[in-house]
């Protein structure tokens, strides 16, 4: 038997084979985390600053927030997430008196679900960056007259960058690999591509070590361009 | 409490029994190989530290879920087709997805908590291997009573945090049809059409569960503490 053949038309571009299938899986693979990091960022600025605020009721809120984050598994609040946001979406619709059929986009509902989970771990890193800039620099800030959302925006911000990145290239790396749970809620990304093409042509371990080695390699890009990032950014920072 | 409630509370304690001996057995399988496996990272032999970082290289760089489905699938796969295996004795336990779980949990946490404790013994100053050097400690005594503890020290608020992350990996063993908390809750979910109940209990239940593991990392890293005051 030549397995080798059969693997390769297997995993061939085109009609034959579901390399074309995997690609585009990894594409979107890659897409859902990269929007579901940026909502993460988004949550994250925002309960940082809550956590930091003063204000008791926000910073309880965004204390159970990352609690829970922290110790329910992710999928659990994926799952979650994505049938509240799903039924509220629903209502909302039935209320506005539209179309009775709906269904959240599967794009959307995935990387809204992924970036509530990661807004969680988001929180705490720029947290840490935030709580790292000396606090005469927003004293100074405050000495020339600047608002609170002015030094915010204009002072501190800029500053935590730099901080923040070991913390912000861990989030991508684990962003990029927890993707793999929207397969779960029946998003066709990479995973729920190769476990079509697994069952399809009983190749399993091919095709499951095939989307394995796709993730090895896009982690493997991330974390090179990561250290170049970082290289780059703290040159600029001592020289500038 | 209504017929549903019940049997949902009857589900959650079946797949908590489960979660839980899931958890102890990769915590302690995982927790004694990450000490080799960051031992190995550092090691000065490239027949050493070559497999060890081909190890945690593969471990950390795809996703958990992708490892759980290639050993279920794809090595059990492989396993049932070699007749000696298939044929042994020992084929419950490698038909048994629960053994696919343990090992892939346990080798990931490895994996992971080796990668900390190389931190950790990198973390530790130079001048306490001197030290140990010049009292004429040979080196396996040095690494034993000087390093380790203090690395130990180092790397616990670390593995507490990779334990957590355990005890959120071992709901995905629902996925290769584990009947763990996860699972137990996706059932009751497919069988009653509610989706809210069981998920939320589930959430309960992991929550206290993370509660547990936390309060008892945090005793021993304050145990630990008193030593160096």
């Amino acid at each position: 038997m030549d397995s080798t053949s059969t693997w390769l038309s297997l995993l061939s571009f085109g009609d034959q084979g579901w390399g074309d299938e995997l690609f585009r899986g990894a594409c979107l693979s890659f897409a859902i985390a990269a929007v579901a990091y940026f909502i993460g960022l988004v949550i994250g600025l925002v309960g940082a600053v809550a956590k930091l605020s003063g204000n008791r009721v926000a910073i309880a809120l965004a204390s159970a927030y990352t609690t829970i984050i922290r110790s329910i598994p992710d999928i659990l609040i994926i799952f979650l997430v994505y049938y509240s946001a799903t039924d509220a979406f629903r209502s909302l619709i039935n209320l506005s008196g539209f179309s009775t059929e709906f269904q959240l986009n599967g794009f959307v509902a995935a990387a809204f679900s992924l970036g509530i989970v990661q807004g969680g771990y988001s929180t705490e890193v720029l947290r840490g960056a935030i709580v790292a800039i000396s606090r005469g620099q927003s004293e100074a800030a405050s000495a020339l007259g600047l608002t609170r959302g002015q030094t915010f925006f204009l002072i501190i911000l800029p500053q935590m960058f730099p901080l923040a990145l070991p913390g912000l290239g861990n989030l991508w790396l684990v962003v990029l690999k927890e993707s793999s749970l929207v397969s779960l809620i029946g998003f066709t990304e990479l995973v729920l591509v190769g476990k079509m093409a697994a069952g399809a042509s009983r190749h399993y371990l091919l095709f499951y070590a095939s989307v394995g080695a796709i993730f090895l390699f896009m982690s493997g890009i991330s974390a090179a361009l990561i250290n170049l990032i970082e290289d780059k950014t703290y040159r600029a920072w001592r020289h500038g | 409490m209504d017929d549903f409630g019940v049997y949902l509370l009857h589900q959650i304690l079946a797949g908590l029994r489960t979660t839980v001996f899931l958890f102890i057995a990769c915590a302690v399988t995982g927790n004694l190989l990450a000490l080799p496996v960051g031992m190995a990272l550092l090691s000065k032999g490239r027949w050493v530290k070559y497999p060890a970082v081909v190890f945690a290289l593969l471990f950390r760089g795809t996703p958990l879920l992708v490892q759980l489905y290639i050993a279920y699938f794809g090595v059990g796969q492989i396993l049932a087709s070699v007749p000696s295996i298939r044929y042994s004795p020992l084929w419950p336990l490698f038909r048994d997805a629960y053994t696919y779980a343990y090992v892939t949990l346990s080798l990931n946490t490895a994996a992971y908590c080796g990668e900390i404790w190389r931190g950790a013994i990198l973390g530790v100053p130079k001048g306490q291997t001197e030290a140990g050097k010049s009292l004429g400690l040979s080196r396996s005594r040095n690494m034993l009573s000087i390093v380790l503890p203090q690395a130990l020290r180092i790397a616990l608020p670390s593995l507490g945090g990779q334990n957590i992350l355990l005890l959120k990996g071992t709901a995905l063993a629902a996925m290769i049809a584990v009947f763990e908390l996860m699972g137990a809750a996706n059932l009751v979910r497919a069988q009653t059409f509610r989706v809210y109940e069981p998920l939320l209990a589930a959430a309960l239940a992991y929550f206290v569960l993370a509660v547990i593991i936390t309060s008892g990392f945090s005793f021993v890293e304050k145990r630990i503490a008193l030593h160096y005051r």
